[in-house]
């Protein structure tokens, strides 16, 4: 192991790896095509522990950093960008909870989300609010123990499949994005259904979907911190959410690095290795390094907020981003390598290149990173 | 009983390290030195070139087994029919009676009455043992082992052979556990050792990697199970037939009365046959009805092929052929077929007329499982692949491209109906 | 008072030689590379001893029985790695039979020292193995160690359809038929593939493995006379060990595609197939 990781880290990984080779490799090409939520990966996931990975000790978690987090994202995506995004959108629907939520609420929904036996989900986009919070037109209007909320989410991932949902909609429409609150929403609750099934390019097999809430009573103890926080409680989630989706973008890259080194050295054109070649030595040296180079960051960021450093919406910001664009390049250079190949679904690195895309949109596009680098660094400069 | 390294003789050639499946051999100075984890399987013995391995057991007393006489078969039967197995070890049984000059005889524990009871006495039995009662309506392997142990104590066969079924392989090693006698599983040839005339039982082990030749040493009856489908069957030669049933055994055959004299019928107290297992139901398996050993043609996948789809291509192929699809172990364990398809050590064991194994490396336990075929063809992208070394034909190419070439060959070929 | 209810899981360290390869010139095994694992069919003999624990929690009647997965490893003190990897997978504890005595044990003798074991142990009804192992490969353990225990043997188990304290009922597949039995406990089963898809290990059950103490019993322990253990105690001895070899003979098919294939068809033709 070229980085120095600790008894339990070294354990996540090998579990992460037997749950890909054994699991997730020999179905992912029929979920993918198929559509088909992977329900029993994630019920495995569950059972090894992997959800109660961030969760504090005292709510049946592991109490373990985002370090931990990443490391295990890293690897399920070396499997399936789908069921890593199943698993991480879990733990974005929770890390709400876990960074503001009432003791009540923690004791309340953390154990059975640290067990696997119930999902979370993370419920913010909506059709004309994407980057843009304050443009959210969900309501939730106060009504004596209740909060009425009426509106649509967009492209929920885990819609659907989850059980709990963090919602996020606006109690107060005058004061844009401060006016934004949010709240646990359980499935089940009446005024709450979900909407069709996207039909995606990538990730296709995770569930991505609509919540729609139609004069849906949720209980005023649901509301997480207090009115008005949303934005807040948005911006420090992904805070500490966005390295694992460097990790997501990391791990697609190395299943697909792996994938070209290894058609380069069976690959014979003109009698000798397609590896042979300098064209395709130098693709893979740069695919490489690329990799190394996201994973080296994103193992920082999760480091430095391990450690507790407050100021860290720029460095997270920068590893989703580097990871993300780093991700769909090294991709497409691997169908490339792949040739004609590459272009067939017999293989498995178009859908890799196809998963990858996701990484430079969700969790704010990378067009967003960008512009949170470029502020905060214009703001603080180097500190 | 130890085992010890002639350090005189000891090269430290490391020969017998790389033997060693268990981790049990350092070469530390130029000399081997064996470690606790040694299991005495005797295979470094075998390896040493220069002999300086001994593995040595406490002397015992060699017990008198003069009263244990002749070779005796167990017959299993299943839906009212002898099983194949059964004239399998019958014709095997001869060789090692004649072998030895002493009698055949076999044991059949059943209901009724096999339908095809008479072909035993095909293969020169001098006598059969049967038990016939409805207690052993169901398989139940506590009161057969009963009966077994009640045979076997009274007629004290030297040697006794069954079938490596399911049933045979869970009943047999308990009448070994009752009688307090050797057991070896699984046999694939059996021969006798002419000096000291015990019977030598090779078996496969390591998943047919490696054979060993196991003896019993210090009890009777020598017992071993043996593979269908392994043995051949031979009737017996009835114009050289020396023995004493010669006169008997004439071109026209027994008369029914002359087989019916060679059965013995064995009383048991069915009082004391009370089994501890109550049948709940039984039912035939219809999901997967693949019996790889029903068909001549035998095309099987391995790892080569990638994934599950590709199947689609070696099934019309097979069916082309009026044949089945077999599998490596490797597709198996990746799920890309199911288990009854798997042909090898740990799956089924073929001898079709043809087997054409593409995408298969050969793995050993792979090859034992099919190398008796009658003709072999082999594709596969590496030429040093080992299954070549069992193939008649053998061809280095891209199986995603012959075998949709031979299918449009062979379907162009066929007359429209 | 809890009652105790002990499943016990008997597993085998063996070399994991899927992938072995021979030295085409001197025709031996390499061994370099192979690693030891729990042998195979083991593994699903833990997880239906697991999932068998799990269903007796969950049925109020035994809300005061004392459940617990023991298993049991006869083998060198290495084999103290797969108890612990049973550990991993839910197993409660390991015990590790290992004496120098028990080496060279054929499948009567290691099922008459595990008899001796098994007999040591509190409240056992249910012993599970795998249906063989992946070096002797013979499936003659189980068999044997039933009836040295005097309980009933069902091989090839491909569900537990019903259990409680009592009585158990199992149903299997044998060549061409499923058979459904009953039998009073205690039992002794062996498992293959088909009973169940073992769990991967989770994180929490690595960490206690990691710390878990495994208990040897030497023979001091079980106190057998050394005749009747090992290589002394064995009615069987391995005489001779070979590698199999292939004298062949083999056409190797050239050209294009095309002419391969035609090439092929006669044969088949030959062969009256086609």
């Amino acid at each position: 192991m070229r980085y120095l990781l600790t008894e339990e880290q070294k354990m996540i990984v090998e579990i992460c790896r037997r749950i890909v080779e054994e699991r997730i490799i020999p179905v992912r090409a029929e979920l993918d095509e198929k559509m088909i939520f992977p329900a029993e990966i994630i019920a495995e996931i569950g059972r090894s522990d992997l959800f109660r990975l961030f969760i504090p000790e005292k709510y049946g978690g592991m109490g373990t950093g985002i370090f931990e987090v990443c490391l295990a994202t890293e690897e399920l995506s070396r499997g399936d960008l789908s069921v890593a995004t199943t698993y991480a959108a879990s733990g974005l629907g929770f890390i709400p909870i876990i960074l503001m939520g009432s003791e009540e609420q923690k004791e309340r929904y953390l154990p059975q989300l640290a067990s696997g036996e119930k999902l979370a989900a993370f419920g913010l986009t909506e059709a004309d609010a994407g980057s843009d919070v304050s443009a959210i037109r969900t309501t939730a209007v106060k009504d004596g123990n209740y909060y009425i909320l009426n509106g649509t989410k967009q492209w929920i991932t885990n819609g659907g499949e989850a059980d709990i949902y963090t919602v996020f909609a606006k109690t107060d429409p005058s004061r844009g994005a401060r006016g934004v609150s949010a709240f646990i929403v359980e499935k089940g609750t009446e005024g709450f259904e979900f909407g069709k099934k996207e039909n995606k390019l990538g990730i296709r097999a995770s569930a991505t979907r609509e919540l729609i809430f139609n004069d849906c009573k949720v209980p005023k103890e649901n509301l997480i911190s207090k009115e008005g926080m949303g934005f807040i409680i948005i911006m420090k989630t992904f805070d500490q959410s966005r390295p694992a989706v460097g990790a997501q973008a990391v791990g697609v890259a190395q299943a697909a690095l792996e994938e070209a080194l290894n058609y380069s050295k069976i690959r014979f054109q003109f009698d000798s290795s397609i590896s042979s070649f300098q064209a395709i030595q130098h693709m893979l040296a740069d695919m490489a390094t690329n990799v190394e180079a996201a994973r080296s960051l994103v193992y920082y960021t999760a480091q430095a907020i391990d450690n507790g450093e407050k100021d860290i919406s720029r460095l997270s910001a920068m590893s989703k981003l580097f990871a993300s664009d780093m991700a769909m390049k090294v991709t497409t250079d691997a169908v490339q390598i792949f040739g004609g190949y590459g272009f067939m679904k017999d293989y498995p690195v178009e859908k890799m290149m196809r998963d990858a895309k996701i990484t430079q949109i969700y969790e704010g596009t990378n067009q967003i990173q960008r512009n949170i680098i470029a502020l905060d660094l214009i703001k603080k400069g180097f500190i | 009983m130890e085992i010890k390294v002639d350090i005189q003789k000891c090269t430290g050639c490391g020969i017998c390290k790389n033997y060693c499946m268990y981790d049990a051999i350092e070469i530390i100075n130029k000399k081997a030195i064996i470690n606790e984890n040694c299991i005495y399987c005797g295979a470094c013995v075998e390896s040493c070139k220069y002999n300086a391995i001994e593995i040595t057991s406490d002397n015992k007393i060699e017990k008198d087994f003069s009263d244990y006489k002749g070779v005796c078969v167990f017959l299993e039967t299943h839906d009212n029919k002898i099983i194949d197995v059964g004239f399998e070890l019958l014709s095997t049984g001869k060789i090692l009676a004649n072998n030895l000059g002493v009698n055949l005889s076999a044991v059949l524990i059943c209901d009724n009455e096999p339908l095809n009871l008479y072909d035993v006495f095909k293969f020169g039995l001098n006598e059969l043992f049967f038990v016939k009662s409805n207690i052993f309506i169901n398989n139940t392997d506590d009161i057969f082992a009963k009966a077994l142990v009640q045979v076997i104590n009274k007629y004290k066969p030297e040697i006794f052979l069954a079938g490596a079924t399911m049933f045979g392989r869970t009943l047999i090693p308990k009448v070994a556990a009752i009688i307090k006698t050797g057991l070896t599983a699984d046999c694939t040839a059996l021969s006798i050792d002419n000096d000291k005339k015990i019977l030598l039982q090779t078996r496969p082990t390591f998943g047919g990697n490696i054979l060993a030749t196991i003896v019993t040493k210090n009890s009777r009856p020598q017992m071993a199970t043996v593979r269908p489908h392994v043995m051949e069957i031979k009737y017996e030669n009835k114009t050289n037939d020396t023995d004493n049933n010669q006169n008997n055994n004439n071109e026209k055959g027994l008369s029914l009365s002359d087989y019916r004299n060679k059965i013995k019928y064995i009383e048991i107290d069915e009082s004391k046959f009370k089994t501890k297992y109550k049948l709940i139901s039984k039912e035939k398996e219809t999901e997967e009805k693949i019996n790889l050993n029903d068909y001549d043609v035998i095309v099987s996948g391995g790892r080569g092929l990638g994934g599950a789809d590709k199947f689609k291509m070696l099934k019309e192929l097979a069916e082309l052929l009026g044949g089945v699809v077999g599998a490596s172990r490797a597709a198996v364990d990746s799920n890309w077929i199911s288990y009854p398809h798997q042909v090898g050590q740990t799956g089924k064991t073929v001898n079709p007329k043809l087997y054409i194994a593409v995408g298969i490396s050969g793995a050993i336990q792979h090859l034992a499982g099919m190398q008796t075929s009658d003709m072999i063809i082999a594709i596969n992208k590496d030429p040093n692949a080992p299954i070549f070394k069992v193939a008649n034909y053998g061809i280095v190419g891209d199986m995603f491209d012959i075998i949709p070439k031979l299918i449009n060959k062979i379907k162009a070929g066929k007359p429209i109906i | 008072m809890a009652d105790k209810l002990t499943i016990i899981v008997c597993i085998k360290q063996v070399p994991g030689i899927t992938e072995i390869k021979i030295n085409p010139e001197t025709n031996t095994l390499i061994r370099e590379g192979i690693e030891n694992i729990i042998n195979p069919f083991d593994t699903y003999a833990i997880e239906e001893g697991v999932r068998l624990k799990e269903r007796f929690l969950s049925d109020t009647n035994n809300i005061n029985s004392d459940i617990q997965v023991i298993a049991i490893s006869m083998g060198p003190p290495q084999s103290k790695e797969i108890l612990k990897e049973a550990i991993s997978l839910g197993v409660d504890n390991g015990i590790l039979l290992s004496d120098r005595a028990f080496a060279g044990s054929d499948t009567w003798a290691t099922a008459y020292t595990l008899s001796k074991a098994i007999k040591k142990i509190e409240g056992w009804k249910i012993i599970i193995l795998g249906k063989q192992t992946l070096d002797g490969d013979t499936g003659q353990v189980g068999p044997e160690l039933a009836q040295i225990l005097n309980i009933p043997f069902l091989g090839y188990a491909s569900k537990i359809v019903e259990i409680d304290k009592n009585k158990i009922i199992i149903k299997r597949l044998m060549e061409d038929r499923y058979e459904t039995f009953e039998m009073k406990l205690p039992v002794a089963i062996s498992v293959g593939k088909d009973i169940n898809i073992p769990r991967i290990p989770s994180l929490r059950g690595k960490m206690k493995a990691k710390s878990a103490d495994i208990p040897v019993w030497d023979n001091k322990h079980l106190g057998l006379d050394e005749k009747e253990c090992g290589l002394n105690g064995s009615y069987t001895q391995v005489i001779k060990i070979f590698t199999p070899e292939h004298k062949h003979e083999i056409k190797i098919i050239k050209g294009t595609p095309e002419e391969q294939v035609n090439e092929i068809y006669s044969r088949l033709k030959e062969l009256n197939l086609i």
